[in-house]
């Protein structure tokens, strides 16, 4: 339990970081609450009440200053309100989230199970046919920006077999369909060598051969020993990607109409409407660092030679 | 695991300079047909021509027009100016910037480097394109404010590498020795470090052109890069979605053109990593 102390408070400088960078971003786009709320809609305001409203808010205070106001008033739950619907944002990014979270878990799953097997297949069968095949098939899936296999899955599926709807018509199974596959076909690409390397640097270690001289069967040894050595190396993997899956939403969300985080985001970037922008990325780092944070207390928690401080050679 | 003799050495060498040579004549011609593009354009890419919009591929416009009756062919050969050497500009900027950064931290340790580090940290708390999408969104589109965007965001990985490589090299003997001779700082990390700590710097360089050329292409299909009418792949198929169920060809071409340039900057970047692992050396 020390260790998940330790890390907790680890964590408070980069929560301050995130926020601050978040503040800052704001901060440049030099635009405010005031600018927005009467210049930009065309409202004709006199100069003096433009600068009693910025008072008020006290948006002409140092730059510090403002930050910590800002954060204290973030601690107290209120986080500004978009400029374009006047809702609080933090209650619209909460009411899209879970729309989000459906599909980041969707195609983590979908990944694991195209690519675990795949991954394990191509390090057993090594150099052979399959293996070749496999390598191929992820190269040409690591060099398709998602929006392209976005579009190639609305071609196939969507207009020439009409199997799928091309637009997302709500949260139902089969507008979730392509939007998963798409995720998961660039996620699983670079996740297949992942677990492909990981398989064959355990099969390459000496107690595997061990194993084999003392007559142990090569599929005990793989599901085993092998497989449960590996699924460490392999968690870790997965869990970074989450990062680049959180990204990759917006664009995905924002082409399928998934109504999620994402595309909330991309649409108040078109709209310049930066609290919510704000928030997404705030929120986003910190889901991110959570999942970091666990998947470390995890392995931790997994790997004896981790929690009794041996080494990992 | 089998013993690998010298004469497979040799052999595995001579394979691998072929496919260096290969891959690297590849994306030589890829670099110079971009460099070229406009006087390789069969046809003006800006030149509408509403009386022949969205044409299907024939002999005169092989890959189509667009709503516009732009020749497709043409557009997506004009877009890889602007796709090709904004990803090369960013990946030969965040080498440079963050191994200077790196080498920076190394050399001069204490606070600077503590401080420096744990800026890196804060950036890759944030994850991918998220930040990179909000500074893109912050400072209003273009190639150039996409180009800083993921910048802002990959500078620390080089910072990383660049920092632990300096590192290593600074407990080795010739840095003493040569610091001894009396080498100035300068002198010492221009002679001799930067070729030493070169190799897995080039490497991952090499290996993240084709990241960054999606990723580039990413923000200018949200809007966020090349503005239209300027020729670039991604903010092209973005700009021509609504025809994928009618003229798909229009749509797919300038992903087809990212994908073949993603893979060609792959393979190379795979092959130099072979031909740089001490593995491979004779």
């Amino acid at each position: 339990m020390d260790y998940a102390l330790k890390r907790f408070l680890q964590l408070i400088p980069i929560l301050l970081g995130i926020t601050f960078l978040s503040f800052l971003l704001m901060y440049m786009a030099g635009s405010d609450a005031v600018t927005e709320l009467y210049t930009n809609r065309g409202i004709e305001v006199a100069q003096e009440v433009i600068d009693a409203r910025r008072e008020e808010l006290g948006l002409n205070r140092p730059f510090f200053e403002q930050y910590l106001h800002w954060l204290w008033s973030l601690l107290h739950g209120d986080m500004g309100v978009s400029y374009v619907t006047g809702e609080a944002v933090f209650a619209a990014f909460l009411r899209k989230l879970p729309a989000t979270l459906l599909l980041t878990v969707l195609s983590v799953v979908l990944t694991v199970v195209i690519s675990l097997p795949c991954g394990i297949a191509a390090a057993v069968q090594r150099d052979k046919t399959v293996d070749s095949v496999l390598r191929f098939v992820s190269f040409i899936g690591n060099a398709m920006p998602n929006f392209f296999v976005a579009m190639l899955l609305m071609q196939f599926l969507g207009i020439q077999l009409g199997v799928l709807p091309v637009i997302s018509g709500g949260m139902d199974v089969k507008s979730a369909v392509m939007p998963t596959l798409t995720l998961a076909i660039a996620m699983s690409a670079k996740y297949l060598r992942q677990v492909r390397s990981a398989v064959l640097e355990e099969l390459g270690k000496d107690y595997v051969q061990g194993a084999m001289a003392r007559g142990v069967s090569d599929r005990i040894i793989l599901w085993k020993n092998v497989m449960k050595a590996s699924l460490l190396t392999i968690m870790t993997l997965l869990a970074l990607s989450i990062g680049s899956l959180l990204g990759g939403t917006a664009i995905i969300e924002s082409i399928f109409m998934w109504d999620g985080v994402g595309k909330m985001a991309v649409d108040a970037i078109n709209m310049r409407d930066y609290p919510v922008i704000q928030m997404y990325v705030m929120w986003m780092a910190i889901i991110y660092v959570f999942v970091n944070l666990v998947t470390d207390l995890l392995y931790h928690r997994l790997d004896p030679r981790i929690r009794l401080g041996v080494s990992r050679q | 695991m089998s013993e690998v003799t010298v004469r497979v050495q040799v052999v595995r060498r001579d394979h691998l300079r072929r496919r260096l040579l290969f891959f690297g004549g590849l994306a030589g011609v890829l670099i110079l047909a971009a460099f070229f593009s406009s006087s390789l354009c069969p046809y003006d890419p800006y030149e509408q021509n509403l009386a022949i919009a969205k044409a299907a591929p024939s002999a005169e416009h092989w890959l189509g027009t667009d709503r516009y009756g732009r020749d497709m062919l043409s557009r997506v050969i004009a877009g890889s100016f602007t796709s090709i050497f904004s990803t090369l500009l960013l990946v030969g900027f965040i080498t440079v910037f963050g191994s200077l950064i790196g080498i920076f931290c190394a050399w001069s340790g204490k606070w600077i480097d503590t401080l420096i580090m744990r800026l890196a940290d804060m950036f890759l708390a944030f994850p991918g394109l998220v930040f990179a999408l909000a500074v893109a969104a912050v400072l209003g589109g273009g190639v150039h404010n996409a180009i800083f965007a993921l910048a802002a965001i990959s500078w620390p990985k080089y910072a990383r590498l660049a920092r632990s490589q300096m590192l290593a090299q600074q407990e080795l003997p010739y840095m003493q020795a040569a610091k001894m001779a009396g080498c100035t700082p300068l002198r010492l990390i221009c002679r001799h470090v930067v070729p030493n700590i070169a190799g897995p710097l080039l490497v991952t360089a090499m290996l993240d052109i084709g990241t960054m050329m999606m990723e580039l292409a990413g923000l200018s299909f949200l809007g966020l890069g090349a503005k239209p009418p300027i020729p670039e792949w991604g903010s092209m198929m973005s700009d021509t979605r609504n025809l994928l169920a009618t003229q798909p060809w229009v749509t797919l071409a300038p992903g087809f053109a990212i994908f073949l340039s993603v893979m060609i900057f792959n393979l190379l970047g795979d092959t130099v990593r072979d031909w740089l692992d001490p593995k491979n050396r004779r």
